[in-house]
């Protein structure tokens, strides 16, 4: 599945950039998994997500709690904690 | 329907509730927050808001419709900046009105509360000394404060 990820806020620069598409592998069906598989890609995934309980993530621009499921996903979020207002 | 603008440039809040107001005669209370960007350390040069286009405002009208299914609103706008925002600017602005009070109070309130924490904005530092600081972190009291709804 090609999925279009993006990024926001110190993930965004801890990976270096703000958005990307990636082939995910099947296996991967939430965005749990995603966030642990992705957090093996290297060193900078590594430091974005080495808290990953506390990233909040949305499925096509939707909150999306960990347990989630990405299937049919077309563009996944992550991003630390809001601080709007 | 609330009007909801994101947007880099300043906003006058007497324009925007005069907006809701004009021509109207069954709106008795109107209750208008601005929130602004503080400094009490002396050392923000500027704080630079992040948003996440199009869920930004789709989040914001969320937060806006349940408003306004819960409390009898007459008008309600909200407007919030991004970009870099000095100390002493305006950063958001929320203004509902309604019949009486209580329904105008708790829809501005019920707004910011939710604006906060789930609306995709966030705040970076820049500090007098030209270094970019840390990124401003998201408070618990936040977070439960959306428990009293």
């Amino acid at each position: 599945m090609s999925v279009k990820l993006v990024y926001f806020a110190w993930v965004r620069e801890r990976i270096g950039f703000g958005d990307e598409t990636i082939d995910l592998p099947p296996e991967i069906t939430t965005v749990a998994d995603l966030l642990s598989w992705l957090a093996r890609r290297g060193e900078n995934y590594a430091y974005a997500f080495e808290k990953a309980a506390f990233i909040r993530a949305a499925i096509d621009k939707k909150h999306a709690p960990h347990t989630t499921l990405i299937t049919g996903a077309r563009e996944i979020a992550f991003f630390p904690p809001m601080t709007g207002g | 329907m609330a009007k909801i603008i994101i947007q880099t440039e300043d906003f006058d809040a007497a324009a925007e509730a005069a907006q809701i107001t004009q021509n109207r005669h069954d709106i008795g209370a109107l209750v208008s927050f601005v929130g602004l960007c503080r400094d009490e350390s002396q050392t923000l040069s500027a704080l630079e808001l992040e948003h996440y286009p199009g869920m930004a405002e789709q989040e914001i009208a969320r937060i806006a419709g349940e408003a306004e299914a819960r409390w009898k609103t007459k008008g309600l706008t909200i407007i919030h900046r991004v970009g870099k925002i000095k100390p002493g600017e305006q950063i958001v602005l929320v203004i509902a009105a309604s019949s009486h009070r209580g329904d105008a109070f708790n829809a501005a309130d019920y707004v910011m509360d939710f604006l906060k924490s789930r609306a995709p904005f966030w705040k970076k530092q820049h500090l007098l000394d030209g270094t970019s600081g840390a990124w401003v972190d998201a408070k618990d009291t936040d977070e439960a404060s959306l428990s009293r709804w």
